[in-house]
């Protein structure tokens, strides 16, 4: 017998006694207040991650010292150019010295303060974590109020890979003391800015 | 019954005064606030300076009973290591309470969470079958699973067949139960851990102690050492940033480098064929997205039939692991990148045999949060290397003893029945009455020869009603007033000894132990 027909007939002959029905999940009202935006950029600095308004002649205000200061910055959106190409890139090992990455985010959360990401706005799922800083736009129009609602969305069930952000990477693995850059990002940076 | 009762002090916060930071050295939010998400403390606790040895696991003799009691009383014996065991993992149990109580359902997701994981097991045959098909349509490459063996060898056959030599992995306790690490190291694969508290334990030659902090039985002393020796770092900096930031600096070579990478399973959704990993320190998404070849190890229990019933674990397990909201990623991974493979490998080792057992199938329903284990005042005060098994804590010891009887066969003995990892169990197992379910079973089976016939019915007259004992514990407000006292505190003194215990029977620990725990058990 097959490890494959071997474990389903010990499933089947395992079965437990009983009537156990999938139960439905209730809409539950969002923890969150109606101010989207607040809510949700109160969440992601309590999750490390920082919040910056985008200025009125440079969408980049907030964060244009850390370009400045980059070496490579690698943009996965129209509103900045950078200069390193991820459409041309082969393969993920390429962006290892990416120093900020600039990506668009699908939707935000405001119960978490969280930011989804799919390979489609990453163009290289690698460079949300090789690269030293991360930078997302997020139209404040695209917060959702909970992660009941998020995973209403399409985005789960067609994407090759998904990835909801909540800050940067992060380790508390020596007596507690929070870390920020483990292994992936040292920091996240959201700008609001519409589509 | 609140572990408060065992621990008096923790109502002022604080339950080892011996163990305050001097100052804070966690990261600051933008606003200047300290921030405690992710498994950070909500305030600093350092192990003082003195250099203590560290306390190593129970000693492991083939099949012979693990001896628990004698591992835990090391490390009492080690008091800084114990003192800031204990404060961090009641931390962490603190930063659960006041996370849940900020969600008005909390209770109705406990509920919903526990249904729909006792549906999917009772359904798990069906569930596996469409979660397979919907794999095999995403372009992924399903594999089946018996054992553990099944599963290396399995792995191992896909790595050869890429000419594959070195592997990234993030934390998986499946791949623990495997012996996954020790396979690959005897075939000549070399595996490198990403998650920093596991990369620590590979590096020390030491197993995970918690399944979700496994290094936190360390001080940063013992880390300093570790990677002192291992990674060549300054012997005398013991400063956290500077071992982190060593760990980054030299793991990430070999994750550019690995021919293939690996990561457990959080969550599989059987609808979309979607494995769903939940980390702190994004190291699963470097595994599964750096690398070309790409491996995906999977528990059978894992699954859940569909996305939206994601939504309600993704909610429960930070907040009941480390009161954070949610993990710093949750990423969910379908299909394989382009011109790379992607393959899931299913386990059974023993799930579907567990499935079997009336009392117990339902600690199938875990999700590894590792709450029972913060809350439990036995786990808390003897470490979970003195278990001698993969799962320690409350939870190992009604899992344990599915892998090995004999040998796991002390351990369900190792509680005080408080009943506290019931209560913060995320899906609702009944973990305390299972403990107690199984003291049975092993005295029944003679696994443990005639140990207190008679201690055992006594206390399965009160725990043979689980809705009474509750309310009676509510009520009471303290296992104590509701138990034998030997229920409780068999075998508490190890644990309670040094606790300023109103009861605590004066008795010393080698006359307890000589009269209450039969040490030659099974033999
Ligand atoms: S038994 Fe419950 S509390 Fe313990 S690790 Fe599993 S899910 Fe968490």
């Amino acid at each position: 017998m097959s490890a494959r027909a071997g474990i389903l007939a010990a499933i089947r002959a395992n079965r437990p006694a009983g009537d156990y029905p999938l139960p439905t999940v209730p809409d539950f009202t969002p923890l969150v207040g109606d101010d989207l935006v607040a809510e949700f950029g109160e969440r992601l600095k309590r999750m490390g991650g920082r919040v910056a308004e985008p200025g009125s002649a440079d969408v980049f205000a907030g964060v244009r010292e850390r370009l400045d200061a980059a070496k490579v910055v690698a943009s996965a959106v129209p509103e900045l150019a950078g200069n390193r190409d991820l459409q041309s890139v082969r393969s993920p090992q390429e962006v290892e010295d990416v120093d900020v990455a600039v990506v668009r985010a699908v939707f935000g959360i405001a119960e978490t303060g969280s930011v989804l990401f799919t390979q489609d706005e990453l163009i290289v799922n690698a460079v949300a974590y090789l690269a030293q800083h991360l930078v997302v736009l997020l139209d404040p129009a695209d917060i959702l109020p909970n992660v009941q609602a998020a995973y209403r969305r399409p985005e789960f069930a067609r994407s090759a890979y998904a990835v909801l952000h909540t800050g940067p990477s992060a380790t508390a693995d020596i007596e507690g003391v929070l870390i920020h850059g483990a292994q992936g990002v040292r920091s996240l940076t959201v700008l609001l800015v519409p589509r | 019954m609140s572990v408060e009762d065992l621990n008096p002090r923790a109502r002022d916060g604080v339950i080892h005064p011996e163990v305050r930071a001097p100052h804070d050295e966690s990261e600051r939010a933008q606003d200047g606030g300290r921030l405690q998400h992710a498994e950070a403390a909500s305030k600093p606790i350092r192990a003082p300076q003195t250099r203590e040895k560290q306390p190593r696991g129970a000693k492991v003799r083939g099949d012979r009973p693990i001896d628990q009691a004698e591992a835990a009383e090391r490390f009492l014996a080690a008091p800084l290591h114990q003192a800031a065991h204990d404060e961090r993992l009641w931390d962490l149990r603190k930063k659960r309470d006041a996370s849940a109580h900020g969600i008005p359902e909390w209770e109705e997701l406990r509920e919903i969470a526990s249904a729909i994981k006792a549906h999917t097991l009772t359904h798990l045959d069906h569930y596996l079958e469409q979660f397979e098909a919907a794999a095999k349509a995403n372009g992924v490459h399903v594999h089946w699973a018996t054992d553990g063996a099944d599963h290396n060898r399995i792995v191992l056959e896909i790595l050869r067949s890429h000419g594959a030599r070195t592997l990234v992995k993030s934390k998986s306790m499946l791949t623990e139960e495997c012996g996954f690490r020790h396979h690959m190291a005897a075939n000549g694969i070399e595996i490198i851990e990403t998650d920093l508290g596991e990369r620590i334990q590979q590096l020390d030659d030491e197993e995970p102690s918690h399944i979700v902090a496994p290094a936190v039985h360390k001080t940063r002393m013992d880390v300093a050492e570790v990677f002192a020796k291992t990674l060549g770092t300054d012997p005398d900096n013991d400063d956290a940033h500077y071992l982190a930031e060593s760990q980054r600096e030299t793991t990430r070579p070999y994750i550019l480098k690995a021919d293939a990478g690996m990561t457990g399973c959080n969550f599989a959704i059987a609808e979309t064929g979607t494995v769903v990993t939940c980390t702190n320190e994004g190291n699963a998404d470097l595994s599964g997205n750096v690398p070309p070849l790409q491996i995906h190890s999977i528990g059978i229990e894992k699954i859940i039939p569909k996305v939206e019933h994601l939504g309600v674990f993704i909610r429960l397990l930070s907040r009941s692991a480390l009161g954070s909201p949610i993990t710093q990623y949750t990423s969910h991974f379908r299909g394989p990148r382009k011109g790379t493979e992607m393959h899931m490998v299913l386990v059974d080792n023993g799930r579907s045999a567990r499935l079997g057992l009336e009392e117990f199938w339902t600690s199938l329903k875990c999700i590894r949060c590792g709450a029972c284990m913060n809350t439990c005042p036995v786990y808390r005060r003897s470490g979970g290397l003195s278990y001698g098994a993969t799962y320690s804590g409350p939870i190992g010891l009604i899992i344990d003893p599915t892998f090995n009887k004999r040998k796991y066969s002390t351990l369900p003995f190792s509680s005080t029945m408080n009943g506290s990892c019931t209560n913060v169990c995320p899906v609702k197992i009944n973990i305390h009455e299972q403990i107690f379910a199984w003291r049975k079973v092993l005295v029944e089976e003679h696994q443990i020869p005639a140990l207190k016939q008679g201690m055992m019915k006594a206390a399965g007259a009160v725990l043979s009603r689980p809705a009474a004992y509750r309310a009676a514990i509510g009520a009471a407000d303290s296992a104590l007033k509701v138990l034998p006292r030997f229920a409780v505190y068999n075998p508490l003194n190890t644990w309670g000894k040094k606790r300023e215990m109103p009861d605590a029977p004066r008795q010393t620990f080698h006359a307890w132990y000589k009269q209450n725990r039969m040490k030659d058990t099974g033999r």
